[in-house]
């Protein structure tokens, strides 16, 4: 038996019968597993390079110096060991009159800091910078921008920690684990671990954090990893990666959407293209069944004859789809290699596990339907052909199918949110489409629209006669094209819209300039530089200095805040700012943006993760101290900050009259284009209190890493593509044969070869018509929706899509008729009737 | 009944079909008996039946009333797939429209019953089979590369490769000219004289049925003399 089904396989095979439905599986399968590998190898990766970001491959915090046999058993594995010491202290230069202070967050390091990625520092302020090895040398110390301008020092000078004195080497540019909203928390002070003994600052009770970094080879990362967790101790922890760069990570986390997406669009539309192929396959063995039926097979011996035939055919595909899937994730991590410097850690089977059950999936759930008509059919048919033609579809197979598969790509996905968006989605466009597409081909046969256009033309009426004679079919019929070619427009034309909104999150003229510390009074003269210098002038907000120190009348303690985060905003003054207006490159998240005139209650809008992160909820009453002055106010809304805009964020905004009276500098961003750097000079000659601070190099970072995301992501649009346009081709010859007795008919009776593909033309051009209207709408509103929803992204309005849309309907249709006319008025009407 | 046991025999076969809120009468007191190495025609004016009665005979579509016996078995007694198996066994079928699969070329359409027998030497029986049609040169090719003449040789190789004890026949030469169906109809003839196998043929031409043993004729559903 299973030799005869094999058998069959091969003969059905070379047919040519097989070919569609082996290409729909193996795009699902390559899809599904290309994009679980990535999930499971490349993102696991970029996590690593998040780590990276961090300065290391993993990352140990607490709050006592580490034991000796921590570290030892780093080095005894073969990987590379960091330190380094994190307090906050008052940094000192000058002396008398002079003298100026500021608290700093002072981060001592030992000799092989950074284990991963480089810091970037310039001999002075407002030079180029450049990537150096290793940290500061001891007896020297780094400074930010903003501490080298507020203590007024240059590389040769001396600045005070504590009992200890350090000469200035440089200025430090870039850190890589401190992105560009740098200027939300404390500057930056960075030297030689072998210098802390000698500032006395650390006794007991200082607040200070102890890092302890290893990097090195994948496996021993993971196995010192394993082996240090049981044996962290109170106030120890292993960094999690949710507060590195969010900029990065926001970029990393659309690419995920973007990746679980088109797996899902993939997998869904390879099922519709299962099903059509798997619809004609049927349609056309119907009669060799009924023969077999004839010469003895039993009901059950035709079920497991196609049923393996099928069974083993789905085996193979899911097979090269796993290869595939292997092979274009292997693409995906080689195009990103240059960002993940790391080795990759090894695929597991998971991933091809996952893809051979969706493949399976996806056969069972769209091939079973159809192909169990095939055992009912009644022997009767050799001699009576019209009975037992194929019936509508099992609906209830279908949606059986169709559940386990969402099921089965949610659980791949594992985002529920963007999996219903897409599913719910799918399936009232299905129900839209058919629903639809009958209508309007009704209404294109009507009777009305037959004397306006048939008027003259023979052909044109009996072409639009035949759209009505087939109203069903040819519904279900536009439906799929619709559906096929919405996939393809979405791919093809809004897929660049949404990369671009994606590009255009962090823009290539994206501010490369922070300035800070203006003050009230240099406003005016700043914007008069800006205009003399004819440079677009940059928004200026408003920036106070607070820190939180009670939470709805409750004072705040460390206690409260074991995350590392939570405990240095609530250890130390942040900044504030009050505005009028919600930034457009904020949003809303819960509540609403308030009214900066109503003096009702002081309100305030804190930024979502940062709540998260302090455990603060919509209505509870901050106090901030603010320039030694106590101010509260009422959290009335959450925003979400675009963190890759490269724009200037605030954690908490209120009203201006809130803060009116804190003392308050103000902050900009600007773009510096390379060439125009005396610009600069000639702006901190006039406004010589203010620090510029050079973020292009973060910048250059987050963009380069948004570039090799969209490649690996533009790679996986391709399973997309093909499945699509399988959808098409399917839902193409869904009709074909039936057509082609048809105008064999009209042929034997004598019709002209330009009658006949005449009418063919009629009904194909209202049918590519509807086609294309229906997927350009579906096109447009689904990525709207994905933009708005998923994305959070601006999509502008695509004018093209409109014209592109129908147009192609109708182009694909028109060919499509022209094809298959001449395949029809080739053959005789004969030879095409008795293939029957 | 004739002292020979009969090989197929038919008590009144009668077939209502609904029609809108009529009913149709197809089929009505159809008593037939044919025994073994007989070979009868079917002969009446178109809808007049015919097919109807064959598909009944063959236990491929259910009378109204009426039962069919075919090699002792009580054909409307059995289920579906039982009478499936019957006409595997005992039964080949030439039809009018040739129902040669398409995928499948000429050598595999004729291996096809023998596999779905399990017989092992599907390939050289099947082979043998078409040399003997004629078709030796053939074997490879597909049924839209044959004429039709050729594909009802192929199908008459089909329905012999079994070596049934009854080979029923619908229009046989209803798709092809004169010649080729004067070559199809010899050949049928031929085989079923050398297999010893019964006969059982649907047509409206009248000198091809003087060319069996016995004429039953068809009209409104009933025989006729
Ligand atoms: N299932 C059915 N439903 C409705 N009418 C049927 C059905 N089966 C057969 N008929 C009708 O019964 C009549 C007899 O059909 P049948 O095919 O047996 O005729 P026939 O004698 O073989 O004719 P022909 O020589 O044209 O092939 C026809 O009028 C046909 O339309
Ligand atoms: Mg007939």
């Amino acid at each position: 038996m299973t030799g005869l089904a094999m058998r069959m396989l091969a003969r059905d095979w070379r047919a040519g019968e097989l070919r569609v439905l082996a290409l729909a599986l193996v795009i699902a399968v390559g899809s599904v597993t290309s994009v679980s590998f990535f999930a499971d190898r490349v993102r696991q990766g970029l996590g690593r390079e998040a780590h990276q970001l961090l300065g290391g491959d993993l990352l140990l915090l607490g709050d006592q110096p580490w034991k000796e046999a921590m570290s030892a058993e780093i080095a005894r594995r073969g990987l590379a060991v960091a330190q380094s010491t994190n307090f906050i202290s008052m940094a000192q230069s000058g002396s008398g009159d002079g003298a100026k202070s500021l608290l700093a967050g002072v981060k001592a390091v030992s000799g092989a800091y950074p284990l991963r990625g480089k810091l970037r520092v310039a001999p002075r302020l407002n030079a180029p910078d450049a990537a150096v090895a290793g940290g500061p040398q001891p007896g020297t110390a780094w400074l930010d921008e903003r501490l080298t301008s507020a203590l007024a020092v240059n590389p040769g000078d001396k600045v005070r920690l504590g009992n200890a004195e350090l000469t200035v080497a440089a200025v430090l540019t870039l850190e890589p684990d401190r992105g560009a909203n740098f200027f939300n928390i404390a500057p930056r002070l960075m030297m030689n671990a072998a210098d802390v003994a000698a500032t006395g600052l650390i006794q007991t009770g200082s607040r200070v954090t102890y890092q302890l970094l290893a990097a090195g080879e994948r496996k021993e990362v993971d196995a010192y990893e394993a082996w240090a967790r049981p044996r962290l101790e109170r106030g120890q922890r292993i960094e999690n990666l949710e507060n590195a760069r969010p900029e990065i990570r926001a970029s990393l986390d659309r690419a995920q959407s973007f990746l679980g997406l088109t797996a899902l669009l993939a997998a869904i539309l390879a099922g519709v293209a299962i099903a059509l192929a798997t619809r004609r396959f049927v349609e056309r063995h119907l009669d060799g069944c009924a023969v077999m039926r004839c010469m003895g097979a039993t009901q059950g011996k035709i079920l497991s004859l196609y049923g393996a035939e099928f069974l083993v055919l789905g085996v193979a595909a899911c097979a090269v789809g796993c290869a595939a899937g292997f092979a274009a994730q292997e693409l995906i991590a080689h195009w990103l290699a240059s960002i993940i410097q790391a080795e990759l850690p090894q695929p597991t089977v998971v991933p091809a596990v996952q893809g051979a059950l969706v493949g399976l999936t996806l056969l069972l759930g769209f091939a079973l339907p159809p192909l169990l008509q095939l055992k009912d059919v009644p022997a009767v048919r050799v001699i009576r052909r019209e009975s037992g033609a194929t019936k509508g579809s099992a609906v209830v197979a279908y949606v059986l199918g169709f559940g386990t598969l969402v099921a089965l790509l949610l659980w791949q996905a594992g985002d529920l949110k963007l999996g219903m968006t897409v599913v719910g989605g799918f399936s009232a466009a299905v129900v839209l489409f058919i629903g639809l597409a009958w209508g309007l081909l009704r209404a294109a046969s009507s009777s009305a629209s037959m004397r306006f256009f048939g008027a003259r033309n023979a052909a044109v009426r009996y072409g639009l006669a035949n759209l009505r004679r087939h109203s069903r079919s040819n519904a279900l019929q536009v439906a799929s094209l619709a559906l096929g070619l919405s996939a393809i427009l979405l791919l093809t034309i809004t897929r660049s819209d949404l990369i671009n909104a994606w590009r255009q999150a962090s823009p290539p003229d994206a501010s490369n300039r922070f300035v800070i510390g203006i003050q009230p009074e240099q406003l005016e003269p700043l914007k008069d530089f800006f205009r003399a210098e004819n440079a677009s002038l940059p928004e200026v907000y408003p920036m106070v200095r607070g820190r939180l120190t009670a939470v709805n009348g409750k004072a705040v303690s460390e206690k409260d805040h074991p995350d590392e985060r939570a405990k240095r905003l609530v250890e130390r003054e942040f900044n504030l700012s009050f505005m009028e207006a919600l930034p457009t490159h904020n949003e809303v998240s819960a509540g609403r943006w308030f009214d900066p005139k109503s003096r009702k209650e002081a309100e305030a809008s804190v930024e979502e993760g940062i709540a998260k992160t302090l455990g603060l909820k919509m209505w509870d009453v901050l106090t901030y101290s603010a320039g030694g002055e106590p101010f509260t106010a009422r959290i009335t809304s959450l925003r979400k900050l675009r963190w890759d805009s490269m724009k200037v964020n605030f954690f908490v905004v209120t009203p201006p009259w809130v803060l009116e009276k804190a003392p308050t500098s103000y902050i900009t961003a600007f773009r510096l284009e390379p060439g125009t750097e005396p610009l600069l000079d000639r702006m901190v000659a006039r406004f010589p209190n203010v620090t510029v601070v050079d973020v292009s190099a973060a910048l250059r970072q987050a963009q380069g890493i948004i570039d090799q995301v969209i490649l690996a992501v533009q790679f996986v649009f391709l399973f997309a593509l093909g499945a699509g346009l399988l959808v098409l081709y399917s839902a193409l010859v869904a009709t074909e044969d039936e057509r082609r007795r048809e105008a064999a008919i009209m042929r034997a009776f004598g019709a002209s070869a330009a009658q006949v593909s005449g009418s063919q033309r009629a009904e194909f051009l209202v049918m590519g018509a509807v086609a294309g209207v229906l997927a350009t709408c579906a096109a447009a509103a689904i990525s709207t929706l994905l933009a708005q929803r998923v994305f959070q992204l601006d999509l502008p309005m695509n004018f093209g899509l409109w014209i592109y849309g129908p147009l192609t309907g109708i182009a694909l249709l028109s060919l499509n008729a022209w094809l298959s006319a001449r395949k029809v008025l080739s053959a005789s009407p004969a030879l095409t009737l008795r293939e029957g | 009944m004739t002292a020979q046991a009969a090989l197929l025999s038919a008590q009144g076969i009668g077939k209502t079909v609904k029609s809108g809120i009529n009913d149709l009468v197809i089929l009505q007191e159809i008593d037939l008996s044919v025994t073994s190495g007989e070979a009868v025609a079917i002969v009446g004016a178109s809808g007049s039946g015919k097919s109807t009665l064959l598909a009944i005979l063959a236990g491929l579509d259910t009378p109204t009333v009426g039962s069919v016996q075919l090699d002792n078995e009580d054909v409307f007694a059995l289920d579906e797939d039982a009478r499936a198996q019957l006409r595997g066994r005992a039964v080949g079928f030439v039809f009018q429209s040739f129902q040669l699969l398409p995928a499948l070329s000429a050598l595999e359409n004729v291996m096809l019953p023998l596999e779905l027998a399990g017989r092992p030497d599907a390939r050289a029986a099947a082979a043998a089979m078409l040399e003997r049609v004629g078709l030796g040169e053939r074997l490879g090719h597909y049924p839209k590369h044959l004429s039709g003449g050729e594909q009802q040789r192929v199908a008459l190789a089909r329905a012999f490769v079994v070596q049934p004890k009854l080979l029923m026949a619908d229009e046989p030469t209803g798709s092809l000219d004169a010649a080729a169906g004067e070559a199809v109809i010899k050949l049928m003839f031929e085989l079923n004289a050398q297999a010893g196998t019964t006969l059982v043929m649907v047509t409206h031409d009248e000198q091809l049925a003087q060319r069996c043993g016995r004429i039953v004729r068809l009209a409104g559903g009933k025989i006729v003399p």
